[in-house]
């Protein structure tokens, strides 16, 4: 098993901590999960990193802390802050949130390798450092209080903001503590609090981001405003991959408000007072693209090619027994073609950057998860030194992986350095749809053999797709295994004695891929949970009592799986007890097994992924005209430990909503190179009439704590399939559903 | 010079008559808080008040608002409804980027300010044309009936 992998969830792990004063007076306390963390061999790892200052406290009391996870919806500034506030006895209000500057090294999130947001790992990579560097500072303050008073620390107990000593009732609030507390050594070994004492941790603690969402308050990247900045907006070449070959921007610059045209190799930018002369700018540009090499491909060559791709073995992510011998042998074989679409992320905030690049430095603002990449890319183009960029990172209005990319900061720097002065780039929603980095598109072939008793004796899958590691992460994509693109699919929580999973890379050239919210279980999740319900058609078993039956089977789960098959934020292996009781309770509570209407139907779908249990039971009703309508999802979640169990109801009732959206109607298509959808009339989303309820009901556990951003996107698609075979009798393979259930 | 009243304050603005509300709104008075989404009135993050009603401001000239009241999601909670909206939303939690959020409200706002006591139906009229990528929308739904209940 990937000793990355092994090493992301447990108390255990070592964590570097170090305190000391703060500039201005005050304590700091910083911590690194060093490299050497990550090899319990190495020792003296502490020396490799400069402490960073997590936490701060002033000697007004004032609590900051440096937010390296950006918010984008899922609830991170209140469940991080929750952390810190609950090993250092404040309210959750007295605790104000600073946005981490870039720096990839000390910010670095161990689940993902650099500063980011993203995998579902925030509280998980936060868990443990953050509630150690409070409970270090709750009792460095305790031992101040102590000496200040001359009296045993055990007769100190810390709260609201304080330091009691309990046997006289004296009291010292922090702000008096802190320069002292400031010179003590850092104690090692830090208690933290046991789980019955929370008071704040496991409670459904009011987000607090929310207050200035409501009144117009909150700032988003694309709200940025900076004294004599400009506005920008942007067409870039249509076709895939192609160039900029010339514009006359004669009639553009007529238009009262544009200040200037700019070129970058790849598109064209019109400066303006406002977006409107900027708008109207580019309605006028008169562009002549090098539409390159790609400008025939269409939809249909791209999936011609990955057809004929997937027939050669690929890397092999899991191999055990011999699945052509146990194939042969079987009762009955199955086989199937599933297939998934390229989507697009279209998060409500397009994609936007403000920049300013001077001669001494550049600024920075944005909404995004990889703040430390900003930086970078900034620093390259302009060919600055990295500490002289400043990333003034903000509130993000929707990430879902789309922001875990930095192009359009390298588009902005590269225009800003034609302009003079601040310059906030705005895409337009078709720039948006038609530029983004895509969930790929993946053609998988599934194989399985079944005993006499309709029981799976045999597993194959063939994941052909890109690789989006391989460009985002090139040294996680080892010797042409993506863990990502097999994540779900290499190991399922079902044992089989004979198994076979590989993976096929296959790239257009010219379209870039990119991590879409659930990303690798969100594809293989749907093709794994859909098989396993033609396999139960198969054996004609209920499908909640055959995946009962598979989960109580004996097998190793993780028998010859390759230790590159997984990826630092999936967790460890599965339990399969623990998806039994997603299961049972997700069943149960919607009422399966009883009877319904003709042409209504119910479809389960369990998951493990990201660290957590999940299983939904979908009810959908189809029209003779093929409508489908979602009734009702009903969802039975295992995170572990729970921060803030509000924030986790609401990020799997969006989480199916986003996923329920994508597995209706979600699909890029490509014709002459280009992108077809443009704007929300073609790339239709869910809207509020018509919207499942979801259901979220939790299961109480001490176990460690699992993601969650995602995990309700991944099992939506399944659930809403397997419900529609219930509900119809059809089967469907390919996604989108859109108008594959209109009789023709 | 067009002149516009926005949250009850006289503006005279040199921009050019078909310039969209929206754009007046966040580059010019610097309201940031009502939202570019789409551009093409498809997703609602741009909602505004009229003269009380509910409108797209990224396809409304200011021509059009010249002699009517605007309003936005920065004084909606000066409203009635839109206060009772704006607690509800707090209280039930709805808000996760909140990106859509100012539009979701204005949305909600005019539907309660005519409506005092919606149905499914009325809810889903009003509030289809507001996109939530998040998905917040059943908390959408039980936010307004319980600011609805508020008296």
């Amino acid at each position: 098993m990937g000793l990355e992998r092994r090493l992301n969830l447990n108390l255990s792990r070592r964590t570097f901590l170090k305190a000391g004063a703060a500039a201005g007076g005050g304590l700091f306390i910083g911590f690194n999960l060093s490299e050497a963390a990550a090899q319990p061999n190495v020792t003296n790892g502490a020396d490799l990193f400069a402490p960073n200052a997590f936490v701060r406290i002033d000697r007004a009391g004032q609590v900051t802390l440096v937010m390296p996870q950006v918010e984008m919806g899922q609830g991170t500034y209140t469940s991080i802050s929750m952390l810190i506030a609950e090993e250092l006895e404040v309210g959750l209000k007295q605790v104000a949130l600073q946005a981490a500057p870039a720096d990839d090294r000390d910010y670095r999130n161990p689940l993902l390798g650099l500063q980011g947001t993203g995998g579902s790992s925030s509280v998980r990579a936060m868990w443990d450092p953050l509630r150690r560097a409070g409970a270090a500072a709750r009792l460095m303050l305790i031992t101040a209080a102590a000496e200040r008073w001359h009296v045993d620390p055990a007769s100190c107990r810390a709260e609201n903001a304080g330091v009691v000593h309990v046997p006289t009732g004296q009291r010292l609030s922090y702000g008096a503590l802190v320069d002292l507390a400031a010179r003590l050594p850092v104690p090692r070994n830090v208690p933290l609090k046991d789980p019955k004492d929370f008071r704040l941790i496991g409670t459904p603690a009011k987000r607090v981001d929310t207050p200035d969402k409501v009144n117009g308050k909150a700032q988003f990247g694309i709200d940025v405003k900076i004294p004599g900045m400009k506005i920008a907006t942007v067409a870039a070449c249509p076709a895939l991959g192609g160039k900029l070959a010339g514009v006359d921007d004669s009639a553009a610059l007529a238009i009262k408000g544009v200040s200037q045209v700019v070129r970058v190799d790849d598109a064209v930018a019109v400066i303006a007072e406002h977006m409107w002369a900027a708008l109207q700018g580019l309605a006028v540009l008169d562009i002549d693209w090098d539409e390159g090499p790609n400008a025939r491909v269409s939809s249909a060559d791209i999936l011609r090619q990955m057809e004929a791709a997937s027939h050669k073995s690929g890397v092999v992510a899991r191999k055990e027994g011999d699945l052509a011998k146990a194939m042969a042998g079987a009762t009955t074989r199955l086989e199937a073609v599933y297939q998934a679409p390229f989507l697009a992320h279209a998060a409500m905030e397009p994609m936007n950057c403000t920049v300013h690049v001077r001669a001494d430095g550049c600024d920075v603002w944005v909404g995004n998860q990889v703040v430390g990449r900003a930086q970078a890319t900034a620093a390259e183009v302009t060919g600055l030194p990295r500490d002289k960029v400043i990333v003034y990172n903000h509130l993000l209005g929707g990430g879902f992986g789309r922001r875990l990319e930095v192009d359009g900061v390298t588009q902005a720097v590269k225009i800003a350095k034609q302009v003079d002065g601040p310059v906030k780039v705005v895409w337009t929603r078709e720039q948006d749809i038609q530029h983004d980095a895509y969930r790929p598109y993946y053609y998988d072939r599934l194989v399985a053999g079944l005993d006499e008793q309709g029981l799976p004796i045999a597993w194959g899958d063939r994941i052909t797709g890109s690789s989006i590691m391989a460009r985002w992460y090139p040294p996680g994509f080892k010797y042409g295994l993506d863990p990502d693109a097999v994540e779900g699919a290499a190991n399922p929580p079902y044992g089989f004695p004979n198994i076979l999973v590989e993976y096929v890379r296959h790239e257009q050239p010219g379209m870039t891929t990119g991590w879409w919210r659930g990303v690798g279980s969100t594809h293989n999740i749907f093709m794994v949970e859909s098989f396993i319900d033609e396999l139960a058609a198969a054996a004609r078993r209920d499908p909640v009592e055959y995946r009962r039956v598979l989960l109580g089977r004996a097998f190793d789960l993780e028998a010859g799986l390759d230790p590159a098959a997984t990826a630092p934020w999936s967790g460890p292996p599965p339990d399969p007890a623990r998806v039994r009781a997603v299961l049972d309770l997700a069943a149960d509570e919607a009422g399966w097994g009883a009877a319904l209407p003709e042409r209504r139907g119910r479809g389960v779908a369990v998951q493990y992924a990201f660290g957590t249990y999940l299983a939904q039971v979908a009810e959908v009703s189809v029209s003779k005209d093929g409508e489908v309508q979602v009734h009702r999802v009903v969802c039975a979640v295992d995170c572990g430990m729970i921060v803030n169990p509000d924030t986790v109801k609401a990020q799997i009732e969006g989480g199916v909503i986003f996923g329920l959206t994508a597995a209706l109607f979600g699909e890029i298509t490509i014709r002459d190179g280009r992108v077809e959808q443009s704007n929300f009339n073609d790339y239709r989303v869910l809207r509020i009439n018509e919207a499942p309820t979801v259901e979220v009901h939790l299961i109480k556990s001490s176990e460690a704590p699992g993601g969650i951003g995602e995990v309700g996107t991944v099992g939506a698609a399944p659930a809403l399939t397997n419900a529609i075979f219930a509900a119809t009798g059809i089967r469907i393979r390919r996604l989108p559903v859109k108008d594959q259930l209109r009789s023709s | 010079m067009v002149s516009l009243r926005i949250n009850g304050q006289e503006l005279d603005l040199d921009i050019s008559r078909d310039m969209p509300l929206l754009w007046a709104l966040r580059d010019l008075v610097g309201l940031s808080g009502t939202k570019f989404g789409c551009g093409v009135a498809l997703c609602g993050a741009c909602t505004v008040h009229l003269d009380g009603r509910a409108i797209r401001s990224c396809i409304t000239p200011v021509a059009h608002a010249a002699g009517k009241n605007v309003t936005t999601i920065e004084a909606i909670g000066e409203t009635p409804s839109g206060k009772k909206i704006q607690q509800a939303w707090l209280d039930l939690e709805v808000v996760q980027c909140g990106y859509c959020q100012s539009g979701q409200i204005m949305s909600a706002a005019a539907l309660l300010a005519s409506t005092s006591n919606p149905s499914d139906a009325d809810i889903d009229a009003a509030m289809s044309g507001n996109i939530c990528r998040c998905g917040t929308y059943q908390r959408i739904r039980a936010a307004i009936k319980s600011a609805a209940q508020t008296s």
